[in-house]
């Protein structure tokens, strides 16, 4: 149990041993640890990451949807509303021809009204004048008379 | 089996037989071969299989190798940051040496007594003591490193001044100097004495009872050895483990300057 130069011995063995571990051994496996530490993190990170942005994407993709309903109603309350108008209008339109009809229509019979008891007149004016003729025979002159003959028959109309 | 060669000598030279080292030389420079031997062998092993993983080290998926390396680095490494809190390249991969070697060389104690010295005695060597943690000089040699590299680090750190004012004005104050120096210097050398004490004794005080059951009955000893065996995987690692923290800890407290 004496303590003999066998000590030396290990002591050089430790020696060497705890420098191979320090510069060959030690820092590959430590780096790669923490390389691995770090890749898991950042993996654990984007994953994360990841999952807000789904739901991020999830909402937006909602509201997008929420607007292109609300458009597409308001699109359809817009075209009703449209469709409605056109059809006041082309009542309006349909109305107002059916008057002017009518006024044209009844102008065109005043105006033929008017034809007539000018034609009556004039063959009223002719009759009487070829029955005064007739009565006061050659005595009177048809270029004389003309201003007598005119206002009978203006009276007449 | 063995306990028959050695019927002529009795229960007390099969004991002593199987504690007495291969040595050669006289005096101090005696050197025993088996303790060399066994502890370079293991040493080598230990370097050669970290070294295998570290040549592989990937931080990708690590293979069987690499993983169960990089579970011991992560252990030391776990032990250093809790007790150690500087900066310093030589702790960890220090701690990482002395954990592996020390539970190396005290799992060789699992082998049966018998095996390596029947082995031995086939190529004609006499004596075989195969577990370097029961020789002194095994354990000593690495406590009194690391008790160089504590008074190293006490110099560089606290600076030669500083450590001398550690060692002379506490805990006492500059009135009680001797005594302070006295005190200190008992809890200095107490560190290496203790490191190598401590694990020389558990291991032996295993080796001896293991030896002890070889002597009984074939028919008891499974009983006993087997017993024995699960507890001593606890105490071989235990060991390791005492030995490396402590170190740790011992390291940490030169790197703290009061």
């Amino acid at each position: 149990m004496s303590i003999n130069a066998t000590l030396i011995g290990q002591m050089i063995t430790f020696a060497l041993l705890v420098w191979f571990t320090m510069k060959y051994i030690w820092p590959p496996l430590f780096d790669s640890l923490e390389e691995r530490k770090k890749k898991i993190a950042d993996g654990l990170a984007a994953a994360e990451k990841g999952q807000e942005d789904i739901l991020l994407a999830e909402k937006k993709a909602k509201s997008v949807l929420k607007a292109a309903k609300e458009q597409s109603s308001e699109i359809v309350t817009l075209a009703q509303k449209r469709a409605n108008e056109i059809v006041e209008e082309s009542k309006d339109t349909a109305k107002q021809e059916g008057e002017r009809l009518i006024l044209a229509a009844k102008a065109q019979i005043e105006q033929e009204i008017q034809q007539a008891k000018e034609g009556l007149r004039q063959q009223v004016a002719e009759l009487a004048l070829s029955a005064a003729e007739q009565i006061l025979g050659a005595e009177i002159d048809k270029a004389k008379h003309q201003d007598i003959i005119s206002k009978v028959s203006n009276q007449l109309g | 089996m063995a306990s028959e060669v050695h019927a002529a000598e009795g229960a007390t030279g099969y004991i002593i037989h199987h504690l007495t080292p291969l040595h050669v030389g006289e005096g101090f420079w005696t050197l025993h071969l088996d303790t060399l031997f066994f502890s370079a062998v293991l040493g080598g092993l230990f370097v050669w299989f970290f070294k295998t993983a570290a040549e592989k080290a990937t931080s990708g998926v690590p293979g069987l190798v690499q993983n169960f390396a990089e579970l011991l680095i992560e252990f030391v490494d776990n032990q250093v940051k809790d007790s150690f809190h500087g900066h310093s390249k030589l702790i960890a991969p220090l701690a990482l040496t002395i954990f592996c070697w020390v539970f190396l060389w005290n799992f060789m104690d699992l082998f049966p007594v018998d095996i390596f010295p029947l082995i031995g005695s086939l190529m004609g060597i006499e004596y075989l003591r195969v577990v370097p943690s029961t020789d002194l000089n095994a354990t000593f040699a690495m406590s009194i490193s690391v008790f160089c590299l504590i008074i190293f680090y006490s110099i560089k750190i606290k600076g030669p001044w500083g450590f001398a004012k550690e060692l002379m004005f506490q805990p006492f104050g500059p009135w009680l100097l001797p005594f302070n120096l006295l005190l200190k210097l008992v809890e200095e050398i107490a560190k290496p004495i203790s490191l190598a004490l401590r694990l020389f004794g558990n291991l032996y005080a295993g080796e001896l009872i293991f030896i002890l059951i070889a002597l009984l009955p074939w028919y008891i000893q499974p009983v006993l050895s087997f017993p024995w065996a699960i507890f001593h995987i606890l105490i071989i690692t235990l060991q390791a483990f005492i030995f490396m923290v402590l170190t740790v800890v011992y390291l940490s407290m030169a790197h703290e300057d009061h």
